[in-house]
């Protein structure tokens, strides 16, 4: 028998896996847009949010990556419920239960600065971008904890060829979205939005630098970065920018959102390094969700073989 | 009011109560209700709980003169005991789940880390005034030198609150909470230290009691 593929079904046409898990929530609010027509008001509006959500969805993923570490996988779980999103909450419960109010399609990307192409491309593009591969990346937080995920993604140079960058791109800077309306716990974190991250342009063009748009065979969840984030594993995962809205390259160095709140404690490079501590706490060890002993820290976080000669020549300890 | 603050029901129920975080902890550990990193949650849930019956403790004077219920200091020690008490499973949550005992880099922690110096230093100073909790040591010390013993806690207080404000990313909203709280309990001891209100009842040197919860 012969299974076909859907063909080309883009996200908006998939029942949301929020909404059929929601469904009393969806009928309540079904029944509140009906009360609401009633009271004259815009319909559309209140429609619009809860078939715009998604999370869940399957990805058509093509193939594994030779990249991909052969560790064992955090589950899905862990992945979901303890998260650093602090647009939706300091503590890691929280982004599971308030990025709910993130709208994540219609979505688009500015890509923009020393492009030649400069383009707005919208998560249906990018999906199409290239072939979506599964990449089992280690990703260590700068708290000292880590954790073991299936990605789903592609080379970010693949974006990068694409948009055709001038002589004068040197780095590539990230932003995250922020609305205050659908991020309200984000006035108790204590930063100034949007969250802004960068990377060197060669960093960015390394192919482990992932833009990833699905972990676990799905779509990412809001908590994770929804509908497109970066993925860098050799470095601390606050590197690694969620939600993007805008990628814009340029000839200087961008500022980033944790180096500007406190540039002591964390830098533009934040490669995970086992020898240069945090002023807090110890970088040496961490611990992997899901185990009881820490572990040892590896150096690039286990990915020196690739990433290990973009710093050459360059003082780490100095450069952190 | 008076005979219900004195009843030993009361104390027990309010004993129970203290214990309720304790138990609520337990039973988020039977549950998978210890997020991803029960380690992390269990440290910084008793250290949370550490400061708050910190401030408890020191809120019980406050009250007894704000609202004239002198008798509320039959609670005060047992509140001061339940912060040694989280204060030690956050101390053992340290040194057991996260260090695993290992003493020279637990050292080197207190040594190079402030916020773990302060934290360390805040449990301390909270041993000898546990040791010191009891009738006959108030009787051996004398109610004057007791007393002074145990403004230790103002210290402690302080540290405690320092050591979560250093030990945060950016979310100071929190320890900033504490410190306000904080603030107003030492501030209020202050002022009525210079300005004694002479309607409110002086305040007792505790005395020893026989009977001891």
């Amino acid at each position: 028998m012969l299974i076909r593929k859907t063909p080309d079904l883009t996200y908006a046409d998939v029942t949301p896996k929020s909404v059929y898990l929601n469904r009393r929530k969806f009928l309540r609010n079904t029944g509140l847009v009906g009360a609401a027509a009633f009271a004259g008001r815009g319909l559309w509006e209140l429609v619009s949010p809860a078939s715009h959500v998604y999370a869940g969805t399957k990805l058509n993923v093509v193939s594994k990556s030779p990249s991909s570490t052969t560790e064992k996988q955090n589950t899905y779980d862990d992945v979901t419920h303890y998260n650093n999103y602090y647009e939706f909450g300091v503590d890691k419960t929280e982004p599971a239960k308030n990025a709910g109010s993130l709208k994540t399609y219609p979505w688009s990307v500015s890509v923009e600065g020393e492009v030649k192409k400069p383009r707005k491309i919208s998560i249906d593009e990018i999906l199409k971008m290239a072939p979506l591969e599964e990449r089992i990346y280690r990703h260590r937080c700068v708290e000292a904890w880590s954790i073991v995920v299936p990605w789903i993604g592609f080379s970010f140079s693949e974006l990068i060829k694409q948009v055709e960058p001038t002589p004068q791109a040197k780095y590539v800077a990230f932003e995250t979205f922020f609305d205050r309306q659908q991020m309200p716990q984000a006035k108790y974190a204590g930063i100034d939005f949007p969250y802004v991250e960068g990377l060197r342009l060669d960093e960015a063009m390394n192919p482990l630098t992932l833009l990833c748009v699905g972990m676990y065979g799905e779509t990412l969840p809001n908590q994770d970065g929804a509908p497109v984030r970066m993925v860098i594993p050799w470095k601390y995962g606050f590197k690694s920018a969620k939600s993007l809205v805008k990628i814009r390259f340029q000839k200087d160095l961008p500022p980033t959102t944790w180096n500007r709140l406190a540039s002591n404690e964390y830098g533009f490079y934040a490669n995970v390094n086992p020898h240069v501590d945090h002023p807090r706490w110890t970088q040496a060890k961490e611990r992997r969700l899901g185990e009881f002993f820490k572990r040892e820290t590896l150096m690039f976080n286990g990915y020196s073989d690739q990433v290990a000669s973009l710093y050459n020549g360059m003082d780490l300890k100095k450069y952190y | 009011m008076r005979k219900l603050l004195l009843s030993n029901w009361t104390k027990a129920g309010v004993f129970l109560i203290c214990l309720l975080p304790f138990a609520v902890l337990g039973w988020r550990a039977l549950h998978h209700g210890l997020t991803a990193n029960p380690i992390e949650f269990i440290t910084h849930a008793t250290g949370d709980w550490t400061l708050r019956f910190i401030l408890v403790t020191l809120s019980v004077t406050p009250f007894r003169k704000l609202l004239g219920l002198p008798d509320l200091i039959r609670f005060r020690r047992m509140f001061g005991l339940f912060a040694f008490f989280y204060g030690c499973l956050h101390f053992t949550t340290y040194i057991w789940l996260d260090k695993f005992f290992d003493l020279k880099e637990v050292w080197k922690d207190i040594d190079k880390r402030p916020y773990i110096t302060l934290g360390f230093l805040a449990f301390v100073l909270m041993i000898p005034l546990a040791i010191t909790s009891t009738a006959g040591w108030i009787r051996r010390l004398g109610g004057r030198q007791w007393q002074v013993l145990h403004r230790l806690i103002y210290l402690t207080a302080i540290a405690g609150v320092v050591h979560y404000y250093w030990l945060v990313k950016s979310a100071i909203i929190r320890p900033l909470t504490y410190a306000a709280i904080l603030t107003v309990l030492l501030l209020w001891r202050i002022a009525s230290k210079f300005w004694p209100r002479p309607s409110a009842p002086a305040a007792i040197p505790p005395q020893p009691r026989k009977i001891q919860a």
